[in-house]
């Protein structure tokens, strides 16, 4: 999975924000919508697509979509 | 010899949190969200008086009336629960009593969560096996809403209190197949309660609030919840595949998935990584929330009652739970 379709696969899990908002710079944690079932909707993605976890604490450390994203490849 | 389930009921508390009420506590919840997410509606909670083995022996009394055991053949009795009303003595020891049950009877309280109703059927038909047994009461119990935190809006909205009964015996409805049972007690702290047991007995007191607003403290039930759903996500192929092959079953040999439940979102997640169409995964947690050991016995009732599951059916039932401990069995009905 590319960062183009992480970033989708990512806004697909939100059902008030719209899409164009997200891109990879977006700040996750500033959005209204994200909160603790958002967080385990992008932690059973990550599961799926790439066949890792991450943890909560990945997810606070992480600011933007591209960290994230950065961060499951080094694992 | 064969071991069967001869007869299940349950009893929730008469006590009922609404997505209506949910939704006015958190504000960022609404009733449809809550819904559409969870796929819960309400959910059952106890009264500051009642405990576990109060509605546990509600289902037992009900069990009793409406089919035509007597309790009087019940041998052995097992109550799996994490809300026993004391430290000691032994709850089921209690419950013997206030049921009238024989006193040649072995009583034991079971101390697991999620995983607790096929662990306690594992057990009741060992002991039935073993011939130190004929008839055994296993009855699961759990009130998790007594150690969440007023302000814990994942748990409120996801757990709800309940209680099971089930006969297990020489003949009955379903028969019993072969356990896959395992442990891994790395995964404790993920979900646990951590003051009020010999550990560490007095409370804390150490309440903060993470990210997302909501509680955290080690007087009231903590649930991790990224590390449980990776948990569950990733261990649960390997155990489908285990219990299959136990069973000397094939996936297309299962009419009926009836699983420990979570909530929807986990159970759909989980229902796709083991690619099971919906129409032979049964979910049935609208009313009742995740009541810990009692999902499977509430869901095998209401799938007998609704028609979904009939006579002649194969059922594979898995579970995943704190501790970490899961397990998984088929059901010959």
């Amino acid at each position: 999975m590319t960062l183009d379709e992480f970033v989708t696969a990512f806004a697909e899990e939100f059902d008030e924000t719209p899409a164009e908002q997200f891109k990879a710079d977006t700040v996750y944690k500033e959005l209204d919508e994200w909160g603790s079932l958002t967080a385990l909707s992008i932690v059973a993605l990550t599961m799926e697509n790439f066949g890792k976890k991450i943890t909560g604490a990945d997810l606070r450390a992480c600011n933007t979509i591209e960290d994230l994203f950065n961060l499951i490849q080094t694992k | 010899m064969k071991v069967y389930i001869k007869a299940i009921n349950y009893a929730l508390p008469e006590g009922v949190l609404t997505n209506e009420q949910v939704a006015a506590m958190f504000p960022d919840w609404t009733v449809e969200k809550i819904e559409k997410k969870l796929g819960i509606k309400q959910r059952h909670v106890t009264a500051e008086n009642e405990t576990a083995s109060d509605i546990a022996i509600k289902a037992a009394e009900q069990l009793f009336e409406t089919s035509s055991i007597d309790k009087s053949e019940i041998d052995y009795l097992i109550f799996v629960t994490q809300s026993a009303d004391y430290h000691l003595p032994t709850t089921a020891c209690v419950i013997q009593k206030r049921m009238e049950l024989s006193q040649n009877l072995t009583a034991i309280d079971v101390n697991l969560g999620c995983n607790g109703y096929i662990v306690g059927l594992s057990l009741a038909k060992a002991v039935i096996l073993a011939g130190q047994a004929k008839n055994v009461l296993l009855l699961t119990g759990e009130t998790y809403t007594k150690y969440m935190h007023e302000k814990d809006k994942s748990n409120r909205t996801i757990f709800g209190d309940g209680a099971s009964a089930t006969v297990v015996s020489t003949e009955g409805i379903a028969e019993i197949g072969e356990f896959v049972i395992g442990t891994d007690g790395e995964g404790a702290e993920n979900l646990i309660v951590k003051t009020g047991g010999a550990r560490h007995l007095q409370p804390a007191n150490d309440l903060k609030f993470d990210d997302f607003g909501n509680p955290l403290s080690s007087d009231n039930l903590y649930m991790d919840g990224p590390a449980i759903l990776n948990y569950s996500l990733e261990s649960i192929p390997a155990l489908f595949k285990d219990v299959l092959e136990k069973n000397r079953l094939s996936k297309d040999d299962i009419d009926l998935h009836v699983y420990h439940q979570a909530n929807i979102f986990l159970a759909n997640l989980e229902r796709k990584t083991l690619r099971i169409p919906p129409e032979k995964y049964y979910v049935n947690i609208e009313n009742t929330g995740n009541t810990v050991s009692s999902t499977i016995p509430i869901a095998l009732c209401e799938a007998m009652k609704d028609g979904k599951l009939t006579k002649g059916m194969t059922v594979l039932s898995i579970a995943q739970g704190l501790g970490y401990t899961w397990g998984g069995v088929v059901l010959f009905f």
